[in-house]
């Protein structure tokens, strides 16, 4: 299963303090780890969200908010994309992460939806859609 | 920690660390056998003390040192095996004072020497095909024999039977399991890299279904060669070969149609393409490529798929750059199939007739006689140059052939538009 691994901010992150020497080096020893692993497949920091923008969606209308945003625990500083067997594999990993912030800190894990949770269900819209995008690319 | 979680914790440790567990015990005690058991012992320690004793901060130094004093004990109590006992105590890695922290750093160094020697002996050319495959996922993946036949569409007591033949023909060779040096190490690398994408064809070749076990296989394959290529980051042929199987697997989502029939690569929708796969398989091809690797049969496929990966619409695709390709792939990994795809691709790049000419100049078309797609693909050539009435007997030639009902329509359906 896919899950991405998302580094929570804090109020470090959010002012951008950049990390110290000793937190990147061990960072890249277990980015080397998961990589020998075989499960990293992606992953990168954000900027502080004072350089972030969010659009919002009421209806027809669409409102740009700027930031910084205020509910700091909630946003993302960082993620990682894991390939695993199984949510217990991805805790283990995450558990021998370094902590990726000089204070207390949180790491999120999230699967991604996989074409079998949708089930029979989505089925035959899919198949519609997809034989319709088929059908377009004959024509071409 | 419920008692469960606690469990699944620890089961979660042990698959992360099982494989260089048993890499590391194989050459200490050189019997893979031996070494399994050892593991599966501390496996069971762990789980009688950690539930009460909490988690140790580096469950895998933990893990190995319990299983190498298991080993020794069982050496010292067992004097038929003295010799064996007398070279593991002139072993440097000598465990006398072994804080956890000296084989912390003792095993960074080897763990990764030691993995990759386990997986060669795996992967050793004295065994049959299937049974370096089984052991394999037996040993690296961590897959029970019962998910290995699921997946094999096997039953569980032939699979057991193939480990257990595959170990006792290890015990017997003496091995080291050292990584082969040298001119055997090409050779034996081959053997490695044949065993990771014989198991990626196995789940590909598998068109969509109910078992998921078999797109697993997949995700195994890639996973082993990501771990290949985190060990021998230095050799182009395992970078082009994880290069091809992220690519290929990046249409994975897209190349059966809801009822399981195959899709055609140039009718597929691309948006369903796994794109961080291809861009990660571009990324392990150019690197192939910069380490003088593009000569390789596998950094040569990957390169094909990768011509496809690239086009964002069918008509983008690059065709001549493909025939170029096959022009030197004919010669790296001679094959009658390869020379009826490198047709293709000269007919698509520069129009039926070359298609035709080489086909009519294929070296051993004997071995193709039973092969549906040549006929497919030379009625395809002679309709494109309008010459139906050939096209025609062609179609329905390769729709007696084809066991595959729906492409059989297919071909019948071509056939009919020849007219008659």
């Amino acid at each position: 299963m896919r899950v991405m691994v998302m580094v929570k901010a804090t109020k470090d992150s959010e002012a951008g303090i950049m990390p110290s020497a000793e937190l990147i080096s061990a960072m890249g020893k277990f980015n080397e780890d998961l990589a020998q692993a075989g499960i990293l497949l992606d992953g990168d920091g954000l900027k502080p969200s004072s350089q972030g923008k969010r659009v919002a969606f009421d209806g027809p209308n669409r409102t740009v908010i700027d930031g910084p945003f205020a509910e700091t625990r909630e946003l993302v500083a960082g993620f990682w994309l894991w390939e695993v067997k199984d949510m217990a594999e991805a805790l283990e990993w995450v558990r021998r992460c370094p902590n990726p912030m000089p204070g207390p800190s949180e790491i999120e894990i999230r699967p991604f939806y996989e074409a079998a949770d949708f089930g029979e269900a989505l089925t035959p819209e899919a198949a519609e859609q997809e034989e319709r995008i088929r059908q377009k690319i004959r024509a071409r | 920690m419920a008692e469960t979680e606690t469990h699944r914790t620890i089961e979660a440790i042990f698959r992360i660390e099982r494989a260089r567990l048993i890499a590391s015990l194989a050459r200490m005690v050189r019997d893979i056998g031996l070494a399994e058991e050892l593991a599966q012992d501390a496996l069971v320690t762990a789980l009688a003390e950690w539930p009460e004793a909490g988690i140790p901060q580096k469950p895998g130094a933990w893990l190995i040192t319990t299983a190498k004093r298991r080993a020794i004990d069982m050496f010292r109590r067992n004097r038929m095996l003295a010799r064996k006992h007398a070279e593991i105590a002139r072993d440097p890695d000598n465990l006398s004072h072994s804080g956890t922290e000296d084989i912390e750093a003792a095993l960074d160094d080897d763990l990764g020497d030691e993995l990759l020697g386990l997986i060669f002996t795996a992967c050793h050319p004295l065994l049959p095909r299937e049974q370096r495959i089984a052991l394999t996922l037996r040993l690296i993946g961590g897959l029970t024999t019962e998910e290995i036949a699921r997946a094999f569409l096997s039953n569980e007591p032939a699979i057991a039977q193939r480990i257990v033949r595959a170990k006792k023909t290890l015990g017997k060779a003496g091995l080291n399991f050292e990584v082969p040096r040298a001119k055997e190490r090409d050779q034996r690398l081959a053997s490695v890299l044949e065993v990771v994408y014989l198991i990626f064809n196995e789940g590909y070749a598998a068109t969509a279904g109910k078992d998921l076990t078999r797109p697993a296989l997949c995700a195994e394959a890639q996973r082993l060669g990501r771990i290949l290529a985190g060990l021998m980051a230095e050799e182009p042929e395992v970078l082009g070969l994880l290069a091809l199987m992220e690519i290929q697997a990046s249409r994975l989502a897209a190349r059966t149609a809801p009822d399981g029939s195959p899709i055609l690569i140039t009718e597929q929708n691309r948006a369903r393409w796994d794109h961080l796969m291809i861009r990660r398989g571009l990324a392990a091809l150019q690197r192939a490529e910069e380490l003088g690797g593009a000569r390789g049969a596998y950094a040569l496929q990957a390169a094909l798929a990768a011509c496809h990966a690239r086009a964002r619409r069918p008509e983008d695709t690059d065709w001549r750059k493909i025939a170029g390709l096959y022009d030197t792939l004919r010669v790296v990994m001679p094959s009658p199939v390869v020379e009826l795809n490198r047709a293709v691709a000269h007919s698509m790049a520069f129009g039926p007739e070359a298609g035709l000419a080489l086909l009519d100049a294929l070296p051993d078309a004997g071995a193709l006689r039973h092969y549906a797609p040549l006929p497919a693909a030379r009625g395809d050539f002679l309709f494109r140059s309008g010459r139906l009435a050939e096209a025609r007997i062609q179609f329905e030639l390769a729709a007696t052939l084809t066991r595959n009902e729906r492409e059989k329509d297919l071909l019948l359906a071509r056939a009919s538009t020849c007219g008659g």
